[in-house]
């Protein structure tokens, strides 16, 4: 190309094109050490190429030389790949740094039973701080970062009040498996007034003074194949943990905020409200997402929280 | 020889070649996974859409979930200890446009299918801070009341067709997904009995926790609580998916 010196100083190229006559165009070149930068990347480039996966060939492309990664397969059998991510990962998560030092006591933990990891403070700590982040990734979204739960959705896992059991067993069971927390809707079966009745002998079995006439209704009801209720919450009202079936002679409620309404007609309201339209509340099942040794470190961490059974 | 100023003089010739320059990129990077062998894994599983997730798909899209929420977990650790197994190729191939996203303000969703319950995704879509108050994700309340329209669901099914998904419409091609995917998956697919089936599959699962009404919600939910769950992943050795790298 053409360049000639311009009459500024001497400083400035033009790229010689001259249009209309006299417009013409500086040429001002690329800083050095950007030049150098760019045929920097250039070479960086062309090694790559040679290392790396690269170039589309046919049906398939080239696979870089001198790098491949080895890992183990599910069968213990060593096997070795070209460069690529997948098998990068599968290496980190067999031999990475983090890896290696969390399965120590993982293998730990899982070899351990209940009881010793409850009672060895090393295998407690290390299950709280790991157990943390899988709960915060898996568990929080509905039973909230504390475990506090959500009232009528999500039972609160911070109290000493367990549905489906509070021990270890029951707890993994839980965590494994999922649930399937389930009421009867009894709106069609019972009339407004009887719905009135049984909702003031639930109450009453929590120590609440209900109408006397109106609570013996109830149990009629409640404690006969009428209702049925006593298959599930028991005669005595205490609930059976097999089907998940609330403990209604305590003050704690998972369904409504019976505790916090502020008057008895009010509380009637929503246990009337409950019988009516009864349960339907799923806990999912973990076994396919979490290894057992994840959930057995949940169970652990869960079995804590509520100060468990 | 073209001259340099031969070019900067006809803008005609310069728009040509500049596309030509700018596509090369492209073309190196994209239409070799078209004849790539390995570019698609070989697993069992994945399956076009039934009529109620497609209108659920079709709503994930409207409301612009995917430029918060992502659909690609990458085969790294982080992700692989809080999201799965990383996404495959395999996964969205029935997927026109794909929802991979490109940012994620909210987790990713590649794998939220059967995560969380039904009960969850409602609450949480209609006020996501009901579950989790530090939350920055917009309500979506409207999905609850808006009752769900489906009467263009062919018609819809018919579009993703002409881009290679096999829904069927002919005796023929349902017998080819038969073969392919089995009865119940086929009979899914079949385009003549789509709204048949969406009503079916909304009111079975009842995915809103309304009863007798099909809601948007019902679509959405029922499209979300699909999401990852096709491949089975119990099935194969990890090892198996380097195979297609």
């Amino acid at each position: 190309m053409n360049q000639e010196k311009t009459k500024s100083g001497g400083a400035v190229q033009t790229t010689g094109h001259a249009w209309d006559g006299d417009i013409q165009e500086f040429n001002n070149p690329l800083p050095t050490w950007w030049l150098w930068s760019f045929y920097a990347t250039v070479v960086f480039a062309v090694v790559y190429w040679i290392f790396y996966p690269a170039w589309p060939v046919a049906d398939s492309f080239t696979k870089g030389v001198m790098n491949t990664i080895t890992f183990v397969d599910g069968e213990g059998n060593e096997k070795t790949t070209h460069w690529n991510t997948r098998s990068l990962l599968l290496k980190d998560l067999q031999e990475g740094k983090s890896a290696v030092l969390s399965r120590e006591y993982t293998d730990k933990v899982a070899a351990a039973s209940y009881s010793e990891i409850l009672g060895d403070a090393e295998m407690m700590a290390f299950t709280r701080s790991m157990a943390n982040g899988i709960f915060g990734d898996n568990c929080a979204p509905c039973h909230g970062t504390g475990g506090a739960g959500v009232m009528g959705l999500f039972p609160n896992l911070a109290d000493d009040d367990w549905l489906w059991g509070g021990s270890v067993d029951a707890i993994e069971t839980t965590i494994r498996d999922g649930r399937y927390g389930f009421m009867p809707a009894f709106r069609e079966t019972f009339d407004d007034a009887q719905l009135d009745d049984i909702a003031s002998y639930v109450l009453s079995l929590s120590g609440h003074k209900v109408d006397a006439a109106a609570s013996a209704r109830g149990r009629d009801i409640f404690q006969t194949d009428a209702g049925g209720c006593h298959y599930c919450h028991t005669s005595t009202g205490t609930g059976l943990k097999s089907q998940g079936a609330a403990n209604l002679t305590d003050s704690v409620w998972t369904i409504v905020a019976v505790e916090s309404a502020p008057d008895l007609a009010a509380k009637k309201a929503l246990v009337k409200g409950v019988i009516a339209n009864g349960v339907q509340r799923t806990m999912p099942h973990w076994s396919e997402r979490l290894s057992p040794a994840q959930i057995k470190l949940l169970t652990v961490y869960v079995h804590e929280l509520g100060g468990g059974q | 020889m073209i001259k340099h100023e031969s070019i900067e003089t006809n803008a005609g010739l310069l728009v040509v070649l500049t596309l030509i320059v700018v596509s090369i990129g492209g073309l190196v990077e994209i239409v070799p996974l078209f004849y790539i062998s390995d570019t698609v894994e070989e697993v069992e599983g994945v399956r076009p859409y039934t009529a109620l997730e497609l209108r659920g798909r079709d709503i994930y899209q409207r409301e612009g979930c995917y430029l918060c929420h992502s659909q690609m977990i990458r085969p790294f650790r982080d992700e692989w200890l809080r999201y799965g197994h990383y996404s495959l190729a395999a996964e969205s191939q029935y997927d026109h446009p794909f929802q991979w996203g490109s940012k994620r303000t909210g987790p990713d969703l590649a794998r939220v299918g059967n995560k969380y319950s039904n009960e969850w995704h409602v609450a949480h879509l209609v006020n996501p801070r009901s579950v989790v108050p530090q939350s920055i994700m917009p309500n979506y309340q409207w999905l609850l009341e808006n009752d769900l329209d489906y009467s263009d669901v062919q018609d819809r099914m018919r579009a993703l067709k002409v881009t290679g998904v096999p829904y069927s419409e002919t005796q023929q091609e349902y017998d080819s997904n038969v073969a392919e995917f089995g009865v119940d998956v086929a009979d899914q697919l079949d385009i003549l009995r789509a709204e048949e089936n969406l009503m079916q599959q909304a009111l079975a699962n009842n995915y809103d926790g309304q009863h007798g009404r099909i809601t948007e919600m019902d679509a959405l939910v029922a499209y979300l609580q699909m999401l990852g769950t096709m491949v089975d992943f119990s099935k194969y050795d990890e090892g198996y998916f380097t195979d297609f790298r």
